[in-house]
């Protein structure tokens, strides 16, 4: 994975000083909260109902044993123990002292860590495919290519007074795990025609109270090039993105309102103007990143039989597991969605034990996952079974990836200062009742999303099952939504009608699944189904 | 603010010239497209920068107006009139504030004139905070990425 | 009744205004009345709480008070989910009172 070099360090420390001198300036004082709080957005710090927020970045999800380690340190040592890992791969810790937070950000620097630009009107943390590196199905490793956009956007001069957010994604296959097209930018790593690797831009994807996907701006841009494309795509949005609504800042009301063809003119014409500029890095400098992503050590020549004779294990194994480009090895999922747990939440032990175990089986590495989860990248097909064993004495080996147990929640009105509704108990309901049921199983794979608000950190909109919190005269109400799908299929989820209380949204959930399994054809998921039969059905069983 | 006393609105706090500083008052975009012979003109958020690009021969001093911190169009701005080979002085005006200095300096902004006088020790800190940058902008720092490859 | 809440800046921890000061217990809290604006402005001025603002409340029988809005009563206690990490760890019914 990437290191530091000294010039990378020397800029995470200068950023801590930095916040140290802010912060200071805000308590005697010399700033306004108004000053400070986009100050402080930008590390990563929000003010949430119970205390201050940190957001920390894991870039495009990668992290070592060392870097877990002191996450949870920090976790015992600055909040209560344990932190929660979010649909942007990134880590949040709920109960924050201003008072304490240079020394935080401090600690993690000394980890090559930071929590620069994790909120604000900025570009942010880049994600990226979370099997990057391991996927059997990969053109090259999207990784080296977020490493250097993270570098072109950290503290970019020009951008860090967007209309709004701004949220880059980067993968290198045709299946998409990373919500690529959910994204303002989301790039894919493609060959063209030539033999040629280069990127598809994909320009004005987004949730939040308008989801839109992203339409293909540009098929092919050359490596070579691709910084100065991306400078051309952010100084159109930020010269003609909308200040006057917050609602509508957001690039993908750009690109709507122009067209996906007039923004991609003013971009190329920008781009024209730029490329005389010379602010693209030297190619060496891709080559000097790529070097960080080799392979490791893979062993040739190892096993690839399963020993299958503990059906718990198979269970696992064939729930919690991806296949890996390496004969012999696999990616493990380590589950952050115990039946009745907090989807993400995880505690300091916990990432203690995940690290050690990443440091033994995967190489020292770590991936967080968009669904909340942590991967073990590269495990050896051999180790499987030893691995397993220690997670489920960890209470880290539930068996559900993908499942209805395995629900993306935001942490809506338990912590959240947005939000409607509370998301968690929602999310522990509905795991609950069909693990009790025992029908998790049967059911497939079946992604269920919550969101306690509009703006949808819970990817409501792109869950096969979807679920928004919504205020009604001052109670919790939830909506059903369906067919939402974040993969290369990505489409935007429908609601079904009026909302449901607490109870009534489980129980919804559960008729809506009735249907699926009443309709089903062969080897159909969820999201087919509905796709095959439509809206009505469904509502008949909810409403009629 | 700490300090408001001893200065009036636009006046230059900080300024990385030697030249004269010029002090006849600034037109609007308009007006100076209209007018043969201003040679200072301020520039309000919503204005296209390139409109003057014709004219930058001509041009002593450019004012961007930054009526919230929060409005980051003028940094395009600033790169924009820089790219284009303009010389003269580009200054910030407005809702000027420490932490946006440095930033506003990358950009191009030679001279900054802050509704609110900045405290120096601060602002000379903010100035002098990071030793290198990632990213080619408008000023002489060598990004990271050349320094890396020399 | 009008009672101000708000964060403490240096902590971000809910605070409630008793009249003198800020309390940490909603049940301190007293009615600002007309003074809500001045007491608000004046204590944010100070740095003392920080994104601080009145709510509606109502006084209960037994004394305690009780904010209007389901999100300020969740401040008052804490996250529902982690019920050790509220305000009151060992009254699991204390939820209740939330919803
Ligand atoms: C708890 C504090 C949080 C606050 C105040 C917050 C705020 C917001 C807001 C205001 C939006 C809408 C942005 C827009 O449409 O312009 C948003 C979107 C989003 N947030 Fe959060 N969020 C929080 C936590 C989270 C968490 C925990 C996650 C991950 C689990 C997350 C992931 C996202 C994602 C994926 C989106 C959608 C991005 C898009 O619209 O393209 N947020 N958030
Ligand atoms: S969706 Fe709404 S409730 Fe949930 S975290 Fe985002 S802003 Fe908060």
């Amino acid at each position: 994975m990437y290191l530091y070099d000294s010039y990378d360090q020397a800029m995470v420390d200068a950023r801590v000083a930095e916040f140290r001198d802010q912060a200071r300036r805000r308590l005697e004082g010399k700033l306004t909260e108004d000053q400070f709080k986009p100050l402080r957005l930008q590390n990563g710090l929000y003010l949430q109902l119970h205390a201050y927020m940190l957001r920390v970045a894991v870039p495009y999800g990668t992290l070592n044993s060392a870097q877990m380690h002191m996450l949870a340190d920090i976790a015992d040592k600055y909040d209560r123990g344990y932190g929660h890992f979010t649909t942007r791969q990134n880590i949040q810790y709920n109960w924050i002292k201003l008072e304490e937070a240079g020394d935080l950000l401090a600690d993690l620097a000394s980890v090559e860590m930071h929590a620069i630009q994790t909120s604000g009107n900025c570009i942010r943390n880049i994600s990226s495919d979370h099997f990057a590196g391991a996927a059997a199905d990969e053109l090259v490793d999207p990784r080296p290519y977020a490493e250097l956009l993270r570098q072109w956007s950290s503290f970019h001069p020009e951008f860090l007074h967007l209309p709004r957010k701004f949220k880059i994604a980067v993968i290198a296959s045709d299946t998409d795990r990373a919500a690529m097209r959910l994204h303002d930018i989301g790039i894919q790593i493609v060959k063209n025609d030539a033999g040629e690797v280069g990127c598809a831009f994909y320009v004005g994807g987004g949730m939040g109270r308008t989801p839109m996907v992203a339409p293909l701006i540009k098929d092919f841009v050359p490596l070579d090039q691709l910084i100065t494309y991306s400078e051309a795509c952010l100084r159109v949005y930020n010269r003609y993105g909308r200040r006057d609504n917050k609602y509508k800042a957001r690039i993908k009301i750009l690109v709507h309102e122009l067209g996906k063809d007039e923004y991609a003119r003013q971009v190329e014409e920008e781009f024209a103007h730029l490329q005389s500029q010379g602010i693209e890095p030297p190619l060496a400098e891709l080559a000097r990143i790529a070097t960080f992503f080799a392979d490791p050590a893979f062993e040739s020549g190892l096993s690839t039989e399963l020993d299958r004779s503990n059906p718990d294990f198979a269970l696992w194994a064939d729930r919690n597991t991806h296949p890996h480009k390496q004969a012999g090895y696999i990616s493990a999922v380590i589950s952050l969605k115990p039946v009745g747990g907090i989807p993400g939440d995880a505690s300091a032990e916990q990432m203690h034990t995940i690290a050690d175990l990443a440091k033994e089986y995967s190489f020292d590495e770590m991936r967080v996952m968009h669904t909340q989860n942590i991967v073990l990248p590269h495990v050896k097909i051999a180790d499987l079974h030893t691995l397993w064993a220690k997670l489920e004495a960890a209470g880290l080996g539930t068996p559900n990836l993908d499942t209805i147990e395995d629900i993306i929640a935001c942490p809506g009105l338990d912590y959240c200062s947005l939000a409607n509704a509370r998301s968690i108990p929602v999310a522990q309901k509905i795991a609950t009742r069909f693990a009790e049921k025992g029908r998790t199983a049967e059911l497939g794979e079946l992604k269920l999303k919550i969101s306690g608000c509009i703006n949808a950190c819970g990817h409501h909109h792109a869950g096969h099952i979807g679920i928004l919190g919504v205020d009604k005269k001052g109670t919790e109400n939830y909506q059903l939504l369906l067919g939402g799908s974040e993969a290369q299929d990505t489409s935007l989820a429908k609601i079904t009608g009026p909302g449901f209380d607490e109870d009534g949204i489980v129980d919804a959930v559960e008729k809506a699944t009735d249907v699926y399994l009443a309709q089903r054809q062969q080897g159909e998921r969820f999201l087919d189904t509905y796709r095959r039969i439509g809206m009505d059905p469904f509502k008949e069983a909810l409403y009629g | 603010m700490a300090d408001v006393l001893g200065t009036s609105p636009d006046e230059v706090q900080f300024r990385f010239r030697d030249d004269e500083v010029v002090d006849h008052g600034t037109v609007t975009v308009d007006s100076f497209l209209d007018q043969s012979n201003a040679t200072a003109v301020r520039i309000e958020p919503g204005d296209d920068a390139r409109a003057l690009l014709p004219h930058l021969e001509r041009i002593a001093l450019v004012e961007v107006n930054f009526p919230s911190f929060m409005d980051g169009r003028g940094y395009s701005v600033a790169r924009i009139l820089r790219e284009a080979g303009y010389q003269g002085e580009l200054r910030a005006v407005g809702d000027v504030l420490i932490d946006q200095l440095l930033p506003m300096r990358r950009c191009g902004f030679d001279a900054f004139a802050p509704d609110q006088k900045l405290d120096e020790a601060d602002a000379q800190a903010a100035f002098d905070r990071f030793p290198h940058a990632y990213q080619s902008a408008s000023d002489a720092r060598q990004p990271i990425w050349n320094l890396r490859h020399d | 009744m009008k009672v101000l809440t708000g964060n403490d800046l240096k902590t971000g921890l809910v605070v409630w205004w008793n009249g003198q000061e800020w309390s940490r217990h909603v049940d301190d809290a007293v009615d600002a009345g007309d003074e809500a604006n001045v007491i608000l402005a004046r204590e944010e001025s100070a740095r003392r709480v920080n994104a601080a603002y009145a709510i509606d409340a109502t006084r209960e029988a037994d004394g305690s008070i009780r904010p209007a809005h389901i999100k300020d009563r969740v401040r008052a206690l804490g996250p529902t989910v982690r019920p050790d990490l509220t305000m009151k760890p060992a009254e699991p019914e204390a939820l209740n009172w939330v919803i």
